[in-house]
């Protein structure tokens, strides 16, 4: 029985965090959210050079070759300093499509640029404002040349290409597109947490290439994010815990009445209840980790049930981070509106949290847990 | 990450297996319902724990010369990880065994361990936990039974409450006040009572399910010999803490009900014209008591994990029973609720009668072992370094303390 991380993995995750705390990466946050620059150029730089970009890149491609798991301990580091940068669209998205669905020829091509920064990418798939489905999305490929428009696209500013979900004739598929291609316009489109810009993506007969089989694009895209949501999962938690963290501090120190406000019951059980939560969540992404790593069987069920689990935890935290802080928690000079505005931001990326779960129960209706 | 046992770990669990094999039953679904009122129940426990004893898996972690085996952590969850997948009879000895042992384990002499260890591990002698009384529950510190020393002897007079099992037991742990001029922690002595002494009286309470697994004990001029005092006098709080400890470790779960349950329930039962599974709200409920349920799992898990490496788990098993608790009220309200207006018709119907036996058994489970409100404040204490309330018996002679009207 070993559910727990190596010593190199929590290794990493040290290194992780000494360096993201060094960076001032929460200060990096504060001055893309005010500046609106949409993205931390430098520090996205710095993250390429530390080689975390080739985690799971194997070695034939110029990544490291490790697993899922250095990925987790990496992601809940970003999470827990809110990072403003697209690893999340580049590498637990747009990386992980081509490792798992692309030719060989592609890999070739993106994946040593993908693990040296020269290439960005991210995920296209929100057409309106309602969740994607099978079969609402109108974006259409015909004869190799894709024609549509989608909304609230992270990080597609920085990224270089875009992997598209839309519609062929034989339904849906994944398509690749070179950003520079022309026929393609990029918009900067305002967000709750503008520390990650999101765009629109307009194409007007743009060139582009099918990735996996035509038609069985939703599928790869199904489990693609099943695959997602535990890395996504991480990050939760590291924002969690990062929230707790806060006003546990802010607990101690601050005094009414004559006392700590952490004196109070009413603090205390807020704040218990927010340990509660973080504790069921971490050890859904533990299982999912393993789940994820070794590709078990109840992925499906393992991954839904940390990303709502990890979803939960993050809201709740953020939030009554906030409500500790009592009014200056709702100002804009203290960082709790940062972890609210982030929690917000990762529990809408690859889906609300009743899609989850629905997912969730849809997996255990076809696993059958009794 | 892996969840293979060593290969030491792996022997352990065939043995165990084996013995369990060829000793009990495995569950099926018709498990029955536990009452501590049950004298079948209670015999067939006494049968089960002998049985056990004599090969040595009563107390596996105890010294071979109190009827253990000197097993290690990982090999006693191994061992109970087991047992758990055989229908066999639970509910009786846990207080004994969790808590009461440990205490004579740390305080009795040598004499009294050789005594008194060995027939409670055998289930032929069955202890009870004397703590809360009708005015100090959660603030049990507040106790006010009287210890009044008479030579080699102490006098006890008062009144304990929430006893369970004290109906059948043998022996009790008891904690009383010996010096009301102390302030409310210090004038307290901890002892190990005969429950069949002159002066002892025990009356069932009747709970919100009907059933009564625990009591109300009277004292009224009982002696016990200064032999049977653990620890010094005086330090009645400090051996209760210690109890108190090994009392978390041993409520954990609340049996009963869960989502495996809700969830087998809402595929075939009708709701307005369609199974029930297909309605959103439960199909939300049921994901949420999924996350709680896997979480606590695996949060053994990692518990577990550290235990296996030799390393001290962190806090993390501390959330267990609140999070337990509520579920089980949750999915039993679920259940009730999903027979519209039927659902307050008692039945035979065996799936219903479990979830009106979680929604009315919960609430206890809410507060035995610790109040949700208590257990809170633990984890916001000990685990989030939360500073204390500040007190108002602090500093006070107990007598002093205001106690309203109670």
């Amino acid at each position: 029985m070993n559910l727990d991380f190596s010593d190199d993995q929590k290794f990493l995750q040290e290194e992780a965090r000494k360096f993201l705390d060094k960076e001032q990466t929460l200060s990096r946050n504060r001055s893309v959210l005010e500046n609106s620059n949409k993205v931390d150029k430098e520090l996205w730089k710095k993250i390429v050079d530390l080689g975390w970009t080739g985690i799971r890149v194997p070695e034939d491609y110029g990544g490291l070759g490790l697993g899922h798991l250095e990925l987790c301990v990496i992601a809940e580091e970003l999470g827990r300093f809110l990072a403003p940068v697209p690893f999340s669209s580049s590498v637990y998205l747009f990386t992980e499509a081509i490792i798992n669905y692309a030719s060989d020829e592609i890999k070739k091509d993106l994946l040593p640029k993908l693990v040296s920064g020269e290439v960005v990418g991210t995920l296209a798939i929100t057409e309106s404002f309602q969740a994607p489905t099978s079969e609402n999305i109108e974006t259409l490929t015909e004869n190799g040349t894709l024609n549509g428009k989608k909304i609230g696209v992270p990080d597609a500013e920085i990224a270089t290409h875009t992997i598209v979900v839309c519609k062929t004739n034989n339904g849906i598929s994944l398509q690749l597109v070179d950003l520079s291609s022309s026929g393609v316009t990029v918009q900067h489109q305002e967000n709750i947490d503008e520390s990650r810009g999101h765009f629109s993506i307009a194409f007007e007969n743009v060139e582009c290439e099918l990735i996996g089989d035509d038609g069985s694009g939703w599928y790869l895209y199904e489990s693609l994010i099943n695959q997602a949501a535990v890395l996504f999962a991480y990050e939760q938690i590291g924002g969690s815990q990062a929230s707790l963290d806060m006003a546990i501090n802010y607990a101690k120190e601050r005094y009414a009445f004559g006392r700590p406000i952490g004196s109070f019951q009413a603090i205390k059980h807020k704040l218990a209840d927010m340990y509660v939560a973080l504790t069921l969540a971490k050890s859904n992404c533990y299982y999912a980790a393993w789940a994820l790593s070794t590709n078990a069987s109840d992925l499906p069920s393992a991954s839904a049930t940390a990303r709502v689990s990890a979803t939960k935890a993050f809201q709740l935290c953020s939030k009554e981070n906030i409500q500790t802080h009592g009014g200056n928690g709702f100002t804009w000079e203290y960082d709790c509106h940062m972890f609210y505005r982030r929690s917000k931001l990762l529990s809408l990326n690859i889906g609300s949290l009743s899609n989850w779960r629905e997912k969730l129960v849809t997996s255990l209706e076809q696993s059958n847990i009794n | 990450m892996d969840f293979n046992d060593t290969p030491e770990q792996a022997k352990f669990r065939k043995t165990c297996k084996e013995w369990l094999e060829k000793n009990a039953k495995h569950k099926d679904n018709a498990s029955k319902e536990p009452s501590f009122a049950n004298k079948d129940i209670l015999e067939e426990a006494k049968l089960w724990q002998k049985k056990k004893y004599d090969a040595g898996w009563a107390m596996l972690h105890w010294p071979k010369e109190y009827g253990g085996i000197g097993a290690s952590p990982i090999e006693r969850i191994i061992w109970a990880n087991e047992e758990s997948k055989f229908d066999v009879p639970k509910g009786i000895f846990e207080i004994g065994l969790g808590m009461c042992g440990p205490v004579m384990m740390q305080y009795a002499s040598e004499e009294q361990k050789e005594r008194y260890l060995p027939p409670m591990a055998e289930g032929k002698e069955i202890w009870c936990q004397l703590f809360s009384e009708p005015s100090a529950g959660s603030d049990v510190a507040g106790l006010r039974s009287k210890a009044v020393q008479d030579g080699d002897k102490w006098i006890i007079n008062g009144q304990k409450v929430w006893t369970s099992g004290a109906h059948f037991s043998d022996y009790g742990i008891l904690v009383v006040r010996h010096d009301p001029d102390l302030e409310k922690h210090k004038g307290l002595t901890f002892f190990f009572v005969d429950m069949k002494s002159p002066g002892i009286e025990v009356k069932p309470i009747k709970q919100i399910t009907g059933g009564s697994s625990f009591n109300e004990v009277y004292f009224t001029d009982v002696e016990i010999p200064d032999s049977q005092r653990l620890g010094e006098i005086g330090d009645g709080w400090k051996v209760a803490i210690t109890t108190l400890m090994n009392e978390r470790l041993a409520v954990g779960d609340a049996d009963g009900v869960d989502v495996e349950d809700a969830f087998r329930w809402a595929k075939t039962q009708d709701s307005l014209g369609e199974p029930l599974l297909n309605n959103k709200a439960a199909r939300s409920s049921i994901a949420d008591w999924y996350c709680e349920k896997s979480g606590l799992k695996n949060t053994k898990l990692r518990t577990m994990s550290a235990l296996s490496k030799g390393d001290t788990p962190g806090p993390e098993a501390s959330i267990t029973k609140i999070v337990s608790a509520g579920k089980l009220q949750d999915i039993g309200n679920f259940g009730i609720d999903s027979l519209d207006m039927a659902g307050m018709l008692k039945t035979d119907d065996p799936d219903i009668k479990k979830f009106q036996m979680a929604w009315l058994g919960a609430p206890g489970m809410r507060i035995a072992g610790g109040t949700d409100e208590i257990l809170r404040n633990i984890i916001a204490e000990r685990v989030l370094g939360l500073p204390q309330e500040p007190r108002a018996d602090k500093g006070l002679a107990y007598k002093d303390i205001p106690s309203g009207n109670s």
